[in-house]
């Protein structure tokens, strides 16, 4: 614990890191009391109000049919972490069975699984987010489907590269000449080993599938209206500058607040897990 | 009188760590003088790897470290050279030869461009031809004769003794006045061993050079050197010429160490422990072997 | 007569590296008596270590059978076989999990094996950790937090946890300081007498195995060249190669110069072996 202070402590990005994230988690798990006009969040109308520069009590400024964008951005956070954790969920659990598989046995298993993922890696993903949305209907859950289908690869990748040298290790032999089963080997030796690589990683892309959902968004295949997202609103606002600015900039200064948030707890992950790079 | 090549006068390295600052090395002193082999024994954790590396001076430039005491080489204080001129003074003046050979040459490389690139620390802009003949000239000395088919090979397509042999050929090559050899030959078959450490022996004799010779093996360091120190968690417990030393060891540690190691001649694993409080009993030192310029 | 507890009868072992075909080991017979320490040296290279992987059945002979009591065991080890045969490894830093506490390491091999009760395995651990000379209380350790000697110890219970009969032990303390690896040799000489268990002792260290075993096989490229009784082969070698071994080893005493000599006397070696 001192050892993470001291850590934690000698890098001040690493701090700035933590306090974005927690900002950003912590305003998205109590939007509900935090937002000014939580009913906004929906199809709330009030023509009244629309397209205000920031002021008291919006701070944000509103939007083109009066919602308070402060609220509409914190719920927006929700929705992306909401995302980000099921995109992750799916992802990461796949492709590193598929990795661990693929490095521990080798052979044949090793090729054919390891060729299937290069081909993924080999699209672009928001072309192939893209290609798959086109396809099906641009719903939210299609678009979660898309985004999942180019992350996993990723993780068996890395988690490929680790358990081929886990492997090589002297555990690994005992644990063999034991008799220990090969799910055993895989799942409770090799794995546990490369949990620290795969922690740094998935804090690192949480960051960035906040920003590729946003981008679906933007492209208006993601989250569809009237549930706030910041990609979305970003694209919407695009129109009226720079006269209605804070349309825009409140927005895409959010996506990159959390982004950048995710990114330095990454690397400050990184160097007390003592991950390779 | 002429200083010595080599002088450490109560050296201490600390490391500044989440502890807080750990001392590894607690004012150790030694000197080597032209010519001489000086082993430092000692097993792992012990300081004898972190002392060679300070006189490399490649811990000064660590930022975690703090490190009091007089380093002089040939009369020069390290402390006050800068990074740069320490630089200078590595792998030419001052050399050095590794446990692994087969690590510490780069792989991608063959070995006559990392020959080359060894005597252009000295010579700058030393020409192909030049550095070619040098280096056979080198290799010749560690009894390498096909010295054309060496230096065209890369290191991963000689045994692990030739390896040995061209890092002993390359880190003698520059005429070095000192040579740092941290467990020479460990990693390597028993029998190579034995003649990387007789070829380097001569060596080292011919020219003049001094060796600050880094062991955890008793045997081969007394068939190495003329003098030891022995280091026991980061003091000198010890001091003496080989001779004088193995034939009576007088620090309990040296003691422990010298029965601790199994014998060909047989008689069974002794009974020892691995740490005793008489350890920590003040240096010995052997007669006519004070450090110059000791104020006792 | 009793058949010897394991009998290695004309083992072969052939690789294929870049297309080429290399003989690691070439037609072994050799019988291993019950309770007995045979050390099995050789330089680099020599075959050893693939002789181990193959009585620990890493991977099977290309050639000759390996029989336990006189049953040839399989080429595919069944769980009974791996109980009866387990393994100490060179490298203490990495032999452990580094992501696992002592503790579960040392359940695996009771798991594994169904030894005990459930309920009475976290005591067997603590009673192995103290047979091995550690603290119960070491169990909930992690292996970072261990030195290199102690991790040996660990290696050596798990080792033994499944009530193994054969233990093969790849140099198991060169990679310790010399007086560790005392007291460790000393613990392994302790459990064999207490326990009944035969080792078969891999290592190129000559002075330790002078001190271990009762019995020593020498290896040169593949082939068993030459074995004896521990005394006999050190003090009369029949082969060049035994003799240029021991002749290699760095030595303290003068005993053990005057030996050295004598032994390199009437032999003159070739020099330089070519890369």
């Amino acid at each position: 614990m001192r050892r993470a202070l001291f850590i934690l402590l000698r890098n001040p990005l690493s701090l700035i890191g933590i306090i974005l994230v927690a900002v950003v988690v912590l305003s998205a798990l109590s939007a509900d009391f935090l937002t000014p006009f939580p009913a906004d969040r929906g199809a709330a109308v009030h023509f009244e109000l629309a397209n205000q520069p920031p002021d008291w009590p919006h701070i944000f400024g509103t939007d083109l049919v009066g919602r308070d964008l402060f609220s509409r951005i914190i719920f927006a956070y929700r929705i992306s972490l909401f995302l980000g954790v099921v995109v992750l969920a799916i992802a990461v659990p796949v492709g590193v069975t598929i990795g661990l598989v693929a490095g521990y046995f080798g052979g044949w298993i090793e090729f054919l699984l390891m060729r299937i993922t290069d081909v993924f890696l080999s699209i672009p993903p928001l072309v192939l987010a893209m290609s798959i949305m086109g396809v099906l209907a641009p719903t939210l859950t299609n678009g979660m489907l898309a985004v999942t289908a180019m992350w996993w690869p990723w993780y068996t990748r890395l988690v490929y590269n680790l358990a081929r040298s886990e492997k090589e290790e002297g555990y690994v032999l005992a644990a063999e000449i034991i008799g220990a089963s090969k799910p055993h080997i895989l799942f409770r030796e090799i794995l546990p080993n490369c949990v620290p690589a795969i922690l740094t990683k998935m804090t690192l892309d949480m960051g960035f599938v906040i920003l590729i959902v946003s981008s679906l968004s933007f492209l208006g295949l993601g989250v569809q209206p009237p549930t706030p997202d910041l990609g979305s609103m970003v694209a919407e606002g695009a129109g009226y500058m720079p006269d209605s600015w804070w349309l825009t900039v409140f927005p895409g200064l959010a996506i990159l607040f959390a982004v950048f948030g995710f990114n330095l707890l990454g690397d400050a992950l990184r160097e007390l897990l003592g991950v390779e790079q | 009188m002429t200083s010595p090549t080599l002088r450490i006068d109560d050296l201490r390295l600390s490391f500044r760590t989440w502890r807080g600052l750990t001392e590894v090395l607690h004012g150790v002193s030694l000197h080597i003088r032209k010519g001489e082999r000086v082993a430092l024994v000692g097993e792992s954790g012990s300081g004898k790897s972190v002392t060679a590396r300070i006189v490399l001076g490649l811990l000064q430039e660590l930022k975690s470290s703090r490190i009091d005491g007089v380093v002089e080489f040939e009369g020069r204080d390290l402390e006050k050279l800068s990074a740069a001129e320490r630089h200078k003074l590595r792998g030419t003046k001052m050399s050095m030869i590794f446990q692994d050979p087969t690590t510490a040459l780069n792989p991608v490389y063959t070995i006559g461009m990392q020959f080359r690139e060894v005597l252009g620390r000295r010579v700058k802009g030393i020409s192909q031809r030049q550095a070619r003949d040098v280096a056979t000239a080198a290799l010749a000395d560690v009894s390498i004769r096909d010295a054309d088919r060496i230096l065209a090979s890369y290191p991963f397509q000689l045994s692990g003794g030739m390896n040995q042999r061209v890092m002993i050929a390359m880190a003698l090559a520059n005429e070095p006045s000192l040579l740092i050899a941290d467990e020479p030959g460990t990693a390597l078959d028993v029998t190579v061993q034995a003649q990387t450490l007789q070829l380097m022996r001569a060596l080292v004799e011919r020219h003049q050079t001094a060796v600050l010779f880094i062991s955890h093996n008793l045997g081969v360091v007394r068939e190495f050197a003329d003098r030891v120190y022995v280091i026991y968690k980061g003091r000198i417990v010890e001091h003496g010429t080989a001779v004088g030393l193995f034939a009576d060891p007088r620090h309990p540690y040296t003691r422990a160490l010298m029965e601790a190691v199994p014998h060909i001649t047989g008689g069974g694993i002794p009974e020892i422990d691995e740490e005793s409080a008489a350890f920590s009993a003040p240096m010995a030192v052997h007669e006519g072997c004070a450090e110059p310029g000791a104020s006792a | 007569m009793t058949a010897p507890i394991l009998s290695l009868q004309s083992v072969s072992k052939t690789f294929f590296l870049a297309g080429r075909e290399v003989r690691a080991v070439d037609d072994v017979s050799i019988d291993v008596a019950e309770g007995e320490c045979l050390a099995i040296v050789g330089e680099s290279g020599s075959g050893k270590s693939t002789l181990a992987n193959m009585i620990l059945g890493v991977y099977p002979p290309t050639a000759g059978t390996i029989a336990y009591r006189g049953t040839p065991l399989p080429a595919r080890r069944e769980l009974k076989h791996r109980r009866l045969i387990q393994f100490v490894q060179q490298n203490p830093l990495s032999a452990l999990n580094p992501q696992r506490s002592v503790g579960v390491s040392l359940r695996l091999a009771l798991d594994v094996h169904g030894i005990g009760k459930k309920s009475e395995r976290r005591a067997e651990v603590g009673r192995l950790l103290e047979e091995v000379g550690l603290p119960a209380s070491f169990m909930t350790r992690a292996p970072a937090a261990l030195s290199g000697g102690q991790r040996q110890r660990v290696a050596i219970a798990r080792a033994l946890a499944c009530r193994s009969e054969i233990v093969v032990l790849d140099e198991p303390t060169s990679a310790l300081d010399v007086l560790v690896q005392a007291r460790v040799l000393r613990l392994l000489q302790e459990l064999r007498k207490a326990r009944g268990l035969t080792y078969v002792f891999i290592t190129h260290d000559l002075s330790v195995v002078r001190n271990i075993a009762e019995r020593v096989a020498v290896f040169e490229k593949g082939r068993l060249v030459e074995t004896g009784a521990t005394g006999t082969i050190f003090s009369t070698p029949e082969r060049p190669y035994t003799r240029r071994l021991i002749g290699a080893v760095p030595v303290v005493t003068d005993a053990e110069m005057a030996l050295r000599e004598q032994l390199t006397e009437e032999f003159t070696g070739e020099r330089n072996e070519s890369a």
